[in-house]
């Protein structure tokens, strides 16, 4: 294949899977790498620190549109941003160290989570009023959040179980080259009880971060290669902003479905070339 | 008052970060069409993994590369002022916090850009 097609076909596929990416809240990485890798037979490395990129970009690039309506913590993306970036450091370290067999047999099984979650019903918004953290407390991570009739507040718990979870996630965004968007949700929606306005929000306050700090490991090591990345970049980014303006006005539930049965798919085609040394 | 601030650093941050945005992708563009023009119909293999030569992988190098027009190191140029652009956030976040008077979270921020910086400038694990 010549370089230009090449490139057209990357830049095609991350097109939409930026699209689909943030459409579904789970972002591109889960199709970017597994489309790298599994049609187009690139390095399983380069497809992974490709998608680092365009998951900063995405990351930064809605930052803005985030910020106007107030929902972020700050002070909760900051400090549980002190667990994923040292996950995240060590996942790049991982990465260069086991197969990449073994690399696709884990996203493979992270994939099988995210198609799960994809379908599961969000949470419950607001619970009465139980004991708060007194971490929570201390580190002031309490906060609130605008609705129509005035800010509502909420507290912060379980903080040290969030901090762990937290490392995991950098880790496997590190490991993979995925904002790890199913596992902060766990995190800060499940464990911490964050609104899951509020914890989608700083969820991708954290997600550039993160992936900047496993970005720098990819780049010394040479796994950032300019040909697959730019293609990548360039269409992740107006893919996923494109996804995120139309998101208001889809039938989110119809759309989950597909995309949980895409997820499947490339999940048990990772498995099975991952097990049998294929990539 | 301490929301206020808040707001209004974020909005700036929130606008820095798409002016690093779009200079990086403006970075990557002009270096890929520079690469497209000269290599466009060469053959390309990325199948065989052969890790970035050493000039691709440092911030001297690249640099060096990007001012002499070669599309790889612009591209790679472009990729690190996209890098940079959380750690910019992070950056101006302690700056918020000491304005606030924070001290803990001037401490925690501080924290994660030395996480960051020791990542990016070559600290390997």
């Amino acid at each position: 294949m010549t370089f230009l097609a090449m490139f057209l076909l990357v830049w095609a596929g991350s097109l939409v899977a930026g699209f689909l990416g943030a459409l579904t809240g789970l972002g591109g990485g889960v199709v970017v790498v597994p489309l790298l890798a599994l049609v187009l037979r690139v390095d399983l490395r380069y497809a992974v620190g490709a998608s680092l990129l365009s998951v900063i970009a995405t990351s930064s690039g809605a930052a803005a549109a985030y910020v106007r309506d107030g929902m972020s913590n700050i002070r909760v993306a900051m400090f549980l941003e002190i667990a994923t970036t040292l996950g995240a450091i060590g996942g790049a370290a991982l990465a260069a160290h086991v197969a990449t067999g073994l690399v696709a047999v884990v996203f493979g099984l992270v994939l099988l989570g995210a198609a799960f979650m994809s379908l599961r019903r969000p949470p419950d918004p607001h619970e009465p009023d139980r004991p708060a953290d007194p971490i929570a407390r201390a580190l002031k991570l309490d906060g609130s959040y605008p609705a129509k009739n005035g800010p509502v507040a909420y507290k912060v718990r379980h903080v040290p179980a969030g901090f762990g979870l937290m490392a995991v996630a950098g880790g496997l965004s590190g490991l993979l080259g995925i904002g790890s968007g199913a596992l902060k949700v766990i995190a800060m929606d499940d464990v911490m009880r964050l609104p899951f306005k509020a914890s989608s929000t700083t969820s991708n306050f954290m997600i550039g971060v993160t992936a900047a700090a496993s970005a720098g490991v990819y780049l010394a090591r040479g796994y950032l290669d300019p040909f697959i990345a730019a293609p990548v970049v360039l269409g992740v980014l107006p893919g996923a902003l494109t996804g995120a303006r139309l998101l208001p006005r889809m039938r989110s539930r119809v759309l989950r479905l597909i995309f949980a049965g895409v997820i499947t798919v490339l999940a048990i085609e990772m498995l099975y070339q991952g097990a049998t040394g294929r990539l | 008052m301490r929301a206020w601030t808040d707001e209004r650093m974020e909005r700036f941050i929130g606008g820095l970060l798409r002016a690093g945005v779009l200079v990086s992708v403006a970075l990557v563009f002009l270096g890929a069409l520079v690469s497209l023009l000269r290599h466009g119909g060469e053959r390309q293999n990325f199948e065989l993994f052969r890790g970035e030569p050493e000039a691709l992988r440092g911030m001297a190098g690249i640099v060096t590369g990007a001012f002499a027009l070669r599309g790889r190191s612009l591209i790679q140029l472009g990729l690190l002022v996209l890098v940079a652009t959380p750690v910019a956030r992070v950056a101006f976040s302690v700056l918020a916090f000491f304005l606030e008077d924070d001290k803990i979270y001037v401490v925690v921020t501080l924290v994660v850009l030395a996480i960051l910086l020791a990542s990016l400038f070559g600290i390997r694990p």
